[in-house]
């Protein structure tokens, strides 16, 4: 029977199974093929700390998200239509998001007595026969590790080499489900192992099995179609945020034509930005330092000599840098901090997504000590905001404090390639004669930014000394006057605060410009606010906005007057409340919190929920 | 206020693109503006004026010279300098002088450190600086005490040492700052005195001509809380029956009357009297490109029988760190010289949505 497909606007699949099943790469690989496709998309990979954790346990499970679609997409999706589970445990941990009417791929090879007792199954009772359980989905009950290992049998592999491509097979299966072609996962196959042929050719051997199986024995089903996204003109990629980081930093390169010095220490989810620029020593100088103190302060040294340098780590990390922020900031020389947030605090959590660095981004270090932050709100948009902070550390002579979290750095979107040499320029503040007096050059003569002159070692008759210890206005000598202390504090807080005169106004995202409650938000749970309260408006409620911060510190001029036309100010965000405190220092307006600290991103469904509680019981009453 | 110094650029050394000819410049020309406000009599002032001293025999052009410290006494060092500087954070000079290194090789880089910030709280930065080798002259100068936090004990403090943080005396067993630079693969290894500026002048000359991380541990007298910490090596009266000066291919002798001479006896360094026979040619000849021998010469300080060893233990050619970095550039330049930029953004698999 020869069924034609059924036509999707947007699906979500989760990949699910052990650490060592390779579903990342499954994910990774049904990703690339639906952006090659046109689909818009985004995914949330979610693993465990551990390379390989124990086998069959619940902790042990590694999942892969992917939301794809004709129409525009903002999150991995609340609920997914298609989940494939690998073992036991990657059903328990996942079937109570699967849809109902949703289809359900199981490996029935994962469901032996061991791994039902290790995902804490009632032993009596296999998940699989549990009418109970499944009866609400369209379930693929498929042998995959004995399809492997029969397709294989003859190719002279272990059967631990067999088993490892399982994955293979899961993936053609759902490529058929999906009406997808295999060829692009062949390619990706055939250079990954380009140095063992048997190992290529078994993987495409148990990917087509795993297609061919849908059409040989399920096909009485039909299968789903999701249509190319009606995107943007434009030539495209789907981009993870870490590695949009990474071009964000080589196109700064590119355009300043300055030595750009990337130094990190290996720590999750930051360190993909070192391994995506260590490949590219063409534009960046990279330095694995022996410490998270060393990774900042030779970055120091690199922005000292006229290069641009950069670090990138995540909470822990960026704790230990923090009295290095602080000379930067009283040296006042250009240098990027990328925090790439994870679950705290101390090791917390550190695969899983969190927004608690806002106030340490803020407020983290000794004296009086202010910095611009930036927060980037898509994988995509790493890109922008790093290129973006580039421009304002070194038109304005300032280290810039960038957050991104686990979620963004790992999580990918479709990224709509620019034209590197039409990027915004950037001025590079060169000291020259304005800044000398009586042949004396003055290092913190100022220019109408509140900026200082850049005056690199090698230029002659501009030799001059800076340091941590109290600066003289104007000549940065050592000074222990009161007076002057003050001064130099107070004209540091007013030239971070300048910026704002430089950046754009705040705007409505979506809904409305004034009314009972807007919703605002800051970094990585932009698509989850946002199509939120789109739906809402969708369905007929009135007076919500919503507005999402990109500038954090220094706000935007008119935020005040944004946030004064609406009665109440809900603030999501994944902490126990940081921004909420920023906005109630600054600003005389009723907010309300809502806060999550599981280490998982907002849903769309818990966003509208809240939104319209909030509709309900606070405002109303008032 | 003191009036200011008036420093005129030497004649040669004017605006970027003229070719530079050294021009013989006045050590007094790379002081700056600055007071010094050491204490009165403190060794720092000899160490300062040697530098000065030495960078004018070198005519390096001032533009040309950064100072990078930490905290500490010695670490106000830069601002005596009329050269570029940075007086940075504790313990972290190294790590900042890393990656100024990393990016501009035609600097001439010098780090100045203290026995608290380059062993204590910067102990990790100064090995991590020594294995890869960068290009720059590291003066630690060494005093056995913290003397800006006034004199609590240090990671040099000999054993027993008693101040305000020791009460009942150290129990710390102090590092050796040579043995230490050695086993972190340092490729110049040598030790001067504050007191002997001939010897420091001829000691720093040759750190800033090694090619390398160049270590040079300065015994330094803090009159104020270790006054005579290293007078046995220092006083006219015991100075040369405590020390050994090392010259390349030169026999081994010290003494009062340069009657003692070492010799190696297997791999232990044995004390011999000259005047009963033995010839110059038994003695232990320094080769300072041997690591094995000058691993031995920085023990010498483990047993107070030996002499202290001054000049340089130790002197080997690698490649520097940064030389290695921008071969590694030059590299990727020649292997991605097809790719512009747009298809480093495009990856393997783009799309096109027209």
């Amino acid at each position: 029977m020869n069924n034609s497909p059924e036509l999707k606007e947007n699906i979500v699949i989760k990949f699910a199974g052990d650490s060592g099943d390779g579903m990342q790469l499954t994910g990774s690989q049904f990703t690339e093929t639906a952006a090659k496709y046109g689909n818009d998309l985004a995914t949330f990979p979610d693993f465990p700390a551990e390379i390989r954790a124990p086998q069959g346990t619940l902790y042990g499970v590694s999942g892969f998200q992917l939301h794809f679609g004709s129409r525009q997409i903002h999150t991995p999706g609340d609920e997914f239509d298609v989940l494939v589970a690998m073992n036991a445990a990657a059903l328990k941990t996942n079937i109570s998001f699967l849809k109902p009417g949703g289809t359900l791929i199981l490996n029935t090879d994962g469901f032996d007595d061991k791994n039902i007792r290790l995902a804490k199954y009632n032993p009596e009772k296999n998940p699989m026969d549990d009418e109970n359980l499944l009866s609400d989905f369209i379930v693929h009950k498929i042998a995959i590790t004995q399809f492997t290992r029969n397709a294989l049998g003859k190719s002279g592999l272990s059967i631990k080499e067999i088993d490892r491509s399982k994955n293979m097979f899961a993936l053609g299966f759902v490529y058929w489900l999906f009406n997808r072609k295999t060829d692009f996962t062949e390619e990706f196959l055939k250079k990954k192992f380009h140095s063992n042929q048997v190992i290529a050719d078994s993987n495409i051997k148990v990917l087509k099995a795993g297609y061919n199986f849908g059409i040989t024995v399920e096909a009485t089903t039909p299968n789903i179609d999701v249509r190319p996204a009606k995107l943007e003109k434009g030539i495209y990629r789907n981009i993870r945020g870490n590695e949009a980081i990474a071009l964000g930093i080589v196109s700064l390169a590119h355009k300043t034509k300055l030595d750009t010095f990337f130094a990190g220490y290996p720590i999750t989810p930051a360190s993909e930005i070192l391994h995506d620029l260590a490949r590219l020593r063409q534009y960046v100088y990279t330095f694995q330092a022996e410490d998270e103190i060393a990774a900042i302060t030779s970055a120091i040294g690199a922005s000292f000599g006229g290069g641009l340098g950069i670090t990138a780590s995540s909470g822990p990390g960026i704790a230990l840098k923090t009295e290095s922020i602080g000379l930067a900031v009283t040296l006042e020389i250009p240098l990027l901090i990328i925090n790439v947030q994870r679950a705290g605090p101390s090791t917390g959590m550190p695969t899983k997504t969190e927004q608690s660095d806002l106030l340490q981004a803020f407020y983290g270090r000794n004296g009086e000590t202010p910095l611009p932050v930036m927060a980037a709100k898509s994988p995509s948009d790493c890109f922008d905001i790093i290129y973006e902070a580039g421009k304002i550390a070194i038109e304005h002579m300032t280290p810039v404090l960038v957050l991104s979290d686990g979620y963004l750095g790992n999580g990918s979107s479709p990224w709509k390639i620019p034209d590197p040499e039409k990027l915004p320029n950037i001025e590079i503040p060169v000291a020259d004669n304005r800044h000398l007096k009586e042949g004396d050059f003055l290092p913190y003569k100022r220019d109408e930014k509140l900026s200082r002159p850049w005056a690199v070692p090698g230029k002659a008759g501009f030799e001059h000394r800076i340091g941590g210890l109290s600066k003289e206005h104007e000549t940065g000598n050592v000074s222990y006057d009161p007076e002057n202390n003050e001064k130099m504090a107070k004209i540091r807080e007013e030239k971070v605060e300048k910026i704002a005169e430089y950046l754009p106004e705040q705007r409505i995202e979506a809904g409305y410009a004034s009314g009972k409650l807007l919703v605002i938000g800051w970094g990585s749970t932009y698509g989850a606010l946002l199509s939120a309260v789109k739906e809402l408006i969708h369905e007929n409620y009135e007076a919500i906005g919503f507005t999402h911060l990109r500038y954090l510190r220094p706000l935007p001029r008119n935020l005040g007057d944004l946030l004064n036309k609406f009665e109440f100010i809900l603030i999501p965000e994944l902490n126990n409340g940081q921004l909420i405190k920023i906005i109630r220092e600054k600003f005389d307006v009723q907010t309300i919190g809502m806060n999550k600290i599981k280490g998982m991103p907002f849903t769309k469904t818990e966003i509208k929920s809240k939104i319209i509680d909030v509709l309900k019981e606070v405002v109303s009453e008032t | 206020m003191k009036p200011k110094m008036k420093i005129k650029t030497p004649a040669g050394i004017k605006s970027k693109g003229q070719i530079k000819t050294k021009t013989i410049i006045p050590g007094k020309e790379y002081a700056s503006d600055q007071e010094i406000r050491w204490c009165p009599g403190c060794g720092d002032y000899s160490i300062l004026k040697q530098v000065q001293a030495i960078l004018a025999e070198e005519r390096i052009p001032r533009e040309e010279i950064v100072f990078i410290s930490g905290i500490g006494c010695s670490s106000r060092f830069p601002y005596y300098m009329n050269t570029y500087g940075m007086h940075s954070i504790h313990g972290r000079a190294t790590a900042i002088a890393s990656g100024l290194r990393a990016i501009r090789r035609e600097l001439n880089i010098w780090i100045i450190t203290g026995d608290g910030d380059g062993l204590s709280i910067g102990g990790n930065h100064l090995i991590h600086l020594f294995r890869r080798n960068f290009n720059v002259n590291i003066l630690l100068f060494n005093n056995e005490i913290y003397g800006l936090t006034k004199g609590q004990y240090s990671p040099t403090s000999p054993i027993g040492t008693i101040n305000k943080t020791a009460t009942w005396g150290t129990i710390d067993s102090p590092f050796n700052p040579l043995a230490l630079a050695l086993g972190a693969n340092a490729t110049f290894v040598a030790r001067g005195l504050d007191v002997d500026p001939k010897m420091l002048r001829s000691v720093l000359k040759k750190a800033n001509d090694h090619k390398g991380a160049s270590f040079v541990e300065i015994y330094q007298n803090c009159n104020v809380f270790n006054d005579g910490a290293f007078s046995i090596y220092t006083d006219k009266d015991y100075k040369k029956d405590h020390t050994i000066t090392l010259e390349q291919n030169k026999p081994l002798i010290f003494g009062h009357n340069e009657d003692k001479g070492i010799l190696l006896d297997g791999l232990k360094p044995r004390i011999v009297d000259l005047s009963n026979g033995l010839s110059q040619n038994d003695l232990w000849i320094h080769d300072e490109t041997d690591e094995m021998k000058a691993a031995i010469l920085s023990r010498f300080s483990d047993n107070p029988k030996m002499p202290r060893p001054l000049g340089v233990l130790y002197a080997s050619q690698r490649a520097t760190y940064e030389d290695l970095l921008h071969q590694q550039k030059e590299k990727a330049l020649e292997q991605a010289s097809k790719q512009d930029l747009f298809s480093l953004f495009k990856g393997k698999n783009s799309w096109e949505v027209s």
